[in-house]
Parts: structure tokens; C-alpha cells; sequence
């Protein structure tokens, strides 16, 4: 057996670094305790001390939660084309897809565990010692598919990544399956959430048959966008290889799924607008304001334009070609998208409310520190997961007992400062 | 069917049923978390004095009882029976309070339903105050179950009323409409509910378990008429205003971070009583009855009054109607 070699190995990556590297998680680790410290005050106090209140009853974390759904279904997506298309352009970049995937579900837990008010009450939802209300309620199904797809985001590369630090090729008939189960998986937590929101009559600004599609659209533009930051920042700082042919088809996805996804909010707008009923309310006050309250206003029009502008630009193809303008491009997308699955859906659901009452939301400190600490806590996932794959894919970690000789050693991860080969990200041909 | 004073599971001679097996497991939980769970704040928040005194110790002790306990509505009445002791015993310890909790279930071939006489409210809001009080509604929050909407003469529209008037009543030109929870049929609020902590009773009461409710709040995006309240924080009621007449799905204490809403005043109308809000409407345009039965005054105005309900079209037939003179 391999796994107390793999486990030593892991912490061992884990936890060397170059200066630089222990900054950074440092850094985190502050974050997150300035998130415990806000959270607990959220345990004494109750969720008063948010801004929530019985108009608004979710806010900035379900607003997360539903965003980072998205972030965790795309990213695992992505695997399809490079295992069963046996692309071998994507086949190094999946392994941080799913890293990518297990971190967003963290979070996604995390902030689903921050907002109830009586989580020490968890275990009702627990099958056999408490009651679930499945398959009634939507938010059972979610509980279900969120975490059955964090438990095959965690096994399968967990399997790959032994295998390979074990000194054996993984065998694709035992994980490929698997991967096909986790493929439609990841289309249905995207659909279980957005139909978790679409099925409440009470609510005509969520009750349109485009959500789901809407969901998956922005999910795979988001997604993708993310993964092109982390392979390129990847391929910056260490020695993994990830080709041109990488990035420029998640470019490409990224594209698509961004043209896709302004489609679907032009058709959405125009059924909301074109014809003014009761059921586009919300939406007015989204994007133009009710009676003088418009504090959602500026931010979804902010979403608005950095999605269309990196958009055009993606379209263009030097441009997407071209590292200088695909990174800032895929931070516009991401945050654009942030905003628009996020505040800007969950939100003006509750505004005004179904009794026309209009109550506005503001963030708490206390949420925004929650919040911070959930994000960096998922930084710090993925930074780990990141940290223990990549020497074992780069064939510099093997466990002790492997015959090979040339492997047979732990070799400890290179510093990422002094040897970091100095490679442009993405060289335009 | 006798129980067992030192554990939580009834004895039943015929051998245990599946219920008790659930029981069982719980209690394999309870086991298994409790070291664990010992120390933290569920338990020292329950009890808030130090363990030096019988009375702390008791009262942590049937805190702890209270967290592993299960759903109300798959309880035995043995268990029913427990927690309903356990609930005035901890009433007793913590506030010194002696209340009476009941546990009256819907009696048979009754189906209430309500209907308000617009051409009668005048917008004095008694049946709000009485609410509250009826109630222990959370006077810290100023939690309120019913609403009262201003609006206009000429036209229902909710977009344009206002629910927080502080002006005398009634205003000229204004009529005045009432809302609360309006006990759908197909409620909404029910289905999307994870836990099952809120159901529909027999006789159409929508009732939550509050010590069953895990507070994620999504019956109240799923309520069309926005008639749930969450505990934001501990709800305070003074204990001289407490009403001790309670029932274990009604006006009984609520604790933070769970969801609570009108219930047609439970614990009065099983037994036969109005609602309080009816009782306390000084121009009589709340009426309350059984739609089971023909002789009733709301039989009688759904059968001679033009009626209507809110959002009709969402088909959750709510059983609150709405009428004019
Ligand atoms: S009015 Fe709202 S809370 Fe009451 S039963 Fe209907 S959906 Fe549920
Ligand atoms: S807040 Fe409570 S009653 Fe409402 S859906 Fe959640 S668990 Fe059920």
C-alpha cells in the first residue's frame, strides 16, 4: 500500500513553498479567520446581525452559492472532451477542472451551511435519523446532487493521482464510467439549482422556462474563463506544460458560451420589457429602479457591460489569441457573470415583494467578512489540490516502494521563484 | 403503551414498530455525538446558567433531550406527551413561567376558512395588536402575522398601498384590505420545505415545527402572499404579557433562526373559539368558520356574496375570501 507515502507526500507538497507561496496562504488563512470570528457572531447573535431581513430573506451567500454552482459544474464539463473525446489537449488541464469543481463545491456547502439560521439543526436533513423531503422539495434533490458530485470529483482524481504516484498507469476502465456519471451529473446540479429557483410561483422573476439553459450558459462561460486564469497563472509559475491548443479551445468555449449566454439575457429582456406586465417588476427595479430605489441598478449594468465588451473582444480572434487581452477578458467575464448570476438574480427575486412592498438589501459587515472568509477558504482548497497534483503529474513525486528507480524518491516540489522557467504564458503564433 | 422515565423511547408490549426504530437510530446519534456535542453552544445556550445547580443541570440535560427529539408529526403520543412536558418544564426553569402547552389535533369534518368584508375594515389594526398578543409574536422585531394595506378607492392594487401607515383611520378616500397566511390548499410553502418542518393539517391548517425547521427560509421565497416571518434573532416576549394558553404548533416560544407564521390561532380554534383577530375586529369584517359545515356564516357568505381571492391564477386555492357588502 502507497497511502501513507501518497498522504506524506500530499502534506509535504502542501506545505512547501517559496516565500511567495506561504505569503499567499498566510494571507488566506487570515481571511478565514476574520470570516470564523464574523461567523460566530452570526451563531451568538442569529442572522439579524446580516442584512437580510423578511422581504429579503437571502442574500449575498445564496447569491455565491447559485454563481458558484455554476463554477463547479463547468469546470467538470470540461473533462468531457479530454477524456472520452481523448483530446490530448485538455487531457493535462482536467486535473485542474476538477480541483477547480471540488474547491466551488466547498464553497458552495459552506455558504448554503452559512446562511440557515439552525444549522446545529443539520441533521434533520439526514436520511433515516432525520426526514428528507425528497423528491418534493428542490432543495432536497440539491442536497443529493451536490454532494454525490463532490464525492466523484474527489474519487476520481484521487484515483488517478495514486495510481500515477503508486507507479501505475490508471486503468480507464475502472474510472471512465465514472467519468460519464459525473459529466451529466455536473449538467444537473447546474439544472436542480436554477429549477430550485424557477419552481416558485411566487416569484415571476425566476419562473421562466430560460433559467436552467441561462444557468448552464453563463456556467460555461464563467467556468472555463476561471480555468484559463489557473493554467495560465500554472504555466507561469511552474514547469507543467499546458499547450497553445489548451488554451485556445477553452478560449474558444469560453466564446461560444459567452455569445450563448447574451443571447439568452437579449431574449429574457425582451419578454421582460417589450410588453410590460406585473411579471417584469422586478426586473424594472433590477435594471432601471422602482420609485426611486434602485440600488441593484449600477451593479447589473456594470455586470452588463464588462460581459458584452469581453465578449466582442473574445470574438475577434488575435484578441483572444493574444494572452494580454484574454486574461483581462476572462477576469471581466468572471466578475461580470459573478454579478449577474449572483446579486443580480437571487436578489431582485424578493424585490418588491409579492405584495409590491419594496424593502432594499444591503450586505452587513458581517456578511461581507462570512463571505471573504468562504471565498479565501476555497482559494485555499484549490491552492492545495493544485499543490499536490501537479508534482505527482509532473513525475517528480512517486511513492517510496515503486520499482522504477528513477522515480523511487520523494523530490521535493522546485521553489516556484528560482526555478521558474521564464516562458511568456500564451506565445501568438 | 407505558414509558420509560430515563430513556426517551416508549415501551410498546407488542414489540418495537418502525417509528421506534427511527427513535433507535436517533438515539444511536445522540450517543455518538454526545461528547462531542457536550461542550458547544447548543447546549450552553439552551442553558444559560452554570451546571453548579440541580436546576441548570436538569434544564441542560432536557436542552439536550430537545435537540435529538424528532418531528412532530411522526411522534407517538407517548413522545408528544415527553416533549410537551419537557417544553414546560424548561418554560418553568428558564422563565419561570408556568405554561400550559396542548397538543389538541384537528377534529373531524372540520375545514376552516376565513373571509374578510372589505366594505367593513376601517384600518384600526385591532386585529394586529390582538395578534401579537394572542400570539407572543417577537416584540423586539415588531413580528407581525397580519397586514393591513391602504389603498386607494377604485382599484386593488397592491404596488401602490401602504401596509405601515401612521395616520388616523379611516382616511377619506382609502378603503382598507387585510392579509396574512391564507391557508392554501396546494400551499406552495409545504412542498419546497427539505425537512418536512411545515405541513398542512387535517383541518387545512399550515403548521410549522419550529424545533424541526432548520431555517433555510425557502417556504418564504416559495409564499406568493409573503406570509412568513424568520426569527432573526432571540424573540422576546415580556413575561408578563406572555400568553401561557399554548400549543405546541402554535403560539408556543420560537427560538432564533427558524421560520413561524399565522396559524388561525390554533389553540383556540380546535377547540372550538374564534381566532383572535376575529374577536378583536370592532366592525365585524372578519368572519371564521367550518367550510365543512352548511349552517356556517362563512357557508353563507360564500353562497350569497360575490367573493374573490387573491392570485387566482397561481391555483393554490388559498382558503381566505374576500368580500364586499
Ligand atoms: S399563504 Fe403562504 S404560508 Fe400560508 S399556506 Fe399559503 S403559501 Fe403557505
Ligand atoms: S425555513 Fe424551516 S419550514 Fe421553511 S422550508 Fe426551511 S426548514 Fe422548512
Amino acid at each position: 500500500m502507497h497511502l501513507k507515502p501518497f498522504a506524506l507526500s500530499a502534506l509535504h507538497s502542501a506545505t512547501s513553498g517559496g516565500r511567495r507561496y506561504h505569503v499567499w496562504m498566510g494571507g488566506l488563512t487570515l481571511i478565514m479567520l476574520v470570516g470564523a470570528y464574523a461567523y460566530s457572531l452570526q451563531l451568538r447573535y442569529g442572522l439579524g446581525v446580516t442584512g437580510m431581513n423578511d422581504h429579503v430573506s437571502w442574500g449575498l451567500y445564496i447569491s455565491n452559492f447559485t454563481f458558484l454552482v455554476g463554477l463547479a459544474a463547468a469546470a467538470m464539463m470540461l473533462v468531457l472532451p479530454a477524456y472520452i473525446l481523448k483530446d490530448v489537449d485538455f487531457g493535462r488541464a482536467v486535473l485542474m477542472a476538477e480541483a477547480v469543481a471540488v474547491a466551488a463545491l466547498v464553497m458552495c456547502l459552506a455558504f448554503v451551511v452559512v446562511d440557515i439560521g439552525n444549522p446545529l439543526g443539520g441533521w434533520h436533513l439526514m436520511p433515516g435519523i432525520g426526514f428528507l423531503n425528497w423528491p418534493r422539495s428542490l432543495l432536497a434533490w440539491d442536497v443529493l446532487v451536490l454532494n454525490g458530485y463532490l464525492a466523484l470529483n474527489l474519487v476520481i482524481p484521487f484515483y488517478i493521482l495514486y495510481s500515477r504516484f503508486s507507479g501505475r498507469q490508471p486503468d480507464k476502465r475502472k474510472y471512465i464510467p465514472w467519468m460519464y456519471i459525473a459529466v451529466m451529473w455536473a449538467v444537473s446540479i447546474h439544472l436542480v439549482t436554477a429549477f430550485l429557483l424557477a419552481g416558485l410561483p411566487a416569484r415571476p422573476f425566476w419562473n421562466t422556462a430560460l433559467l436552467g439553459p441561462r444557468f448552464l450558459a453563463s456556467a460555461f462561460t464563467a467556468g472555463p474563463a476561471f480555468v484559463i486564469l489557473l493554467l495560465w497563472f500554472i504555466r507561469r509559475e511552474t514547469e507543467y506544460e499546458i499547450s497553445e491548443g489548451a488554451f485556445s479551445k477553452l478560449a474558444l468555449i469560453t466564446t461560444v458560451a459567452a455569445q450563448i449566454n447574451l443571447v439568452m439575457l437579449g431574449s429574457e429582456l425582451f419578454y421582460k420589457f417589450y410588453s410590460p406586465t406585473h411579471h417584469g417588476i422586478n426586473a424594472r427595479y433590477l435594471f432601471f429602479g422602482l420609485d426611486g430605489h434602485n440600488a441593484l441598478v449600477p451593479w447589473i449594468w456594470t455586470a452588463i457591460a464588462l460581459s458584452t465588451v469581453a465578449t466582442i473582444a473574445l470574438m475577434i480572434h488575435p484578441v483572444r489569441n493574444n494572452p494580454r487581452w484574454l486574461i483581462p477578458a476572462c477576469v471581466a467575464l468572471f466578475v461580470g457573470i459573478w454579478i449577474e448570476k449572483g446579486i443580480g438574480l437571487v436578489v431582485p427575486g424578493f424585490i418588491p415583494s409579492p405584495l409590491g412592498e419594496i424593502v432594499e438589501y444591503t450586505p452587513s459587515l458581517v456578511e461581507l467578512g462570512v463571505t471573504a472568509g468562504v471565498w479565501a477558504l476555497g482559494m485555499f482548497v484549490l491552492t492545495v489540490l493544485v499543490r499536490v497534483a501537479l508534482p505527482i503529474e509532473l513525475g517528480e513525486v512517486r511513492s517510496p516502494y515503486v520499482e522504477d528507480a528513477g522515480a523511487a524518491r520523494i523530490v521535493r516540489p522546485r521553489s516556484t521563484r528560482t526555478q521558474r522557467r521564464d516562458i511568456r504564458p500564451v506565445r501568438t503564433r | 403503551m407505558t414509558s420509560d422515565p430515563t430513556t426517551d423511547v416508549p415501551r410498546d408490549a407488542a414489540g418495537q414498530t418502525l417509528l421506534q426504530k427511527r427513535v433507535d437510530r436517533r438515539r444511536a446519534l445522540s450517543i455518538l455525538l454526545g461528547g462531542a456535542a457536550a461542550g458547544t453552544s447548543a447546549v450552553a445556550a439552551c442553558a444559560p446558567v452554570s451546571a453548579a445547580t440541580p436546576e441548570s443541570k436538569e434544564a441542560k440535560l432536557l436542552a439536550w433531550r430537545e435537540y435529538i427529539k424528532g418531528n412532530y408529526r411522526t411522534m407517538t403520543d407517548a413522545e408528544r406527551a415527553e416533549t410537551i412536558a419537557r417544553l414546560e418544564r424548561l418554560a418553568e426553569l428558564k422563565r419561570g413561567v408556568d405554561v400550559t402547552i396542548q397538543s389538541t389535533g384537528a377534529q373531524p369534518g372540520v375545514v376552516f376558512g376565513y373571509a374578510f368584508n372589505i366594505s367593513k375594515c376601517k384600518g384600526f389594526r385591532s386585529c394586529v395588536e390582538a395578534c401579537i398578543n394572542e400570539n407572543n409574536l417577537d416584540r423586539r422585531a415588531a413580528t407581525e402575522y397580519i397586514r393591513i394595506f391602504e389603498m386607494e378607492d377604485g382599484v386593488i392594487d397592491f404596488d401602490h398601498a401602504d401596509a405601515t401607515f401612521q395616520h388616523e383611520v379611516p382616511a377619506e378616500g382609502h378603503f382598507y384590505i387585510g392579509t396574512q397566511c391564507f391557508q392554501c390548499a396546494d400551499p406552495p410553502c409545504v412542498k419546497v420545505c427539505p425537512v418536512g418542518a411545515t405541513w398542512q393539517e387535517p383541518d387545512g391548517i399550515t403548521v410549522v415545527d419550529y424545533d424541526w425547521c432548520i431555517g433555510c427560509r425557502y417556504c418564504m421565497a416559495a409564499c406568493p402572499y409573503w406570509a412568513r416571518r424568520f426569527n432573526w434573532s432571540e424573540p422576546e416576549v415580556p413575561v408578563a404579557e406572555l400568553n401561557t394558553n399554548q400549543h405546541y404548533l402554535g403560539n408556543r416560544a420560537r427560538k432564533t433562526g427558524v421560520v413561524e407564521k399565522c396559524h388561525f390561532c390554533i389553540h383556540r380554534t380546535r377547540k372550538g373559539q374564534l381566532p383572535a383577530c376575529v374577536e378583536a375586529c370592532p366592525t365585524g369584517a372578519r368572519v371564521f368558520g367550518n367550510l365543512l359545515d352548511p349552517n356556517s356564516e362563512i357557508r353563507w357568505i360564500l353562497a350569497n356574496k360575490r367573493v374573490f381571492r387573491l392570485k387566482e391564477d397561481l391555483k393554490i386555492e388559498p382558503r381566505f375570501w374576500y368580500f364586499t357588502d
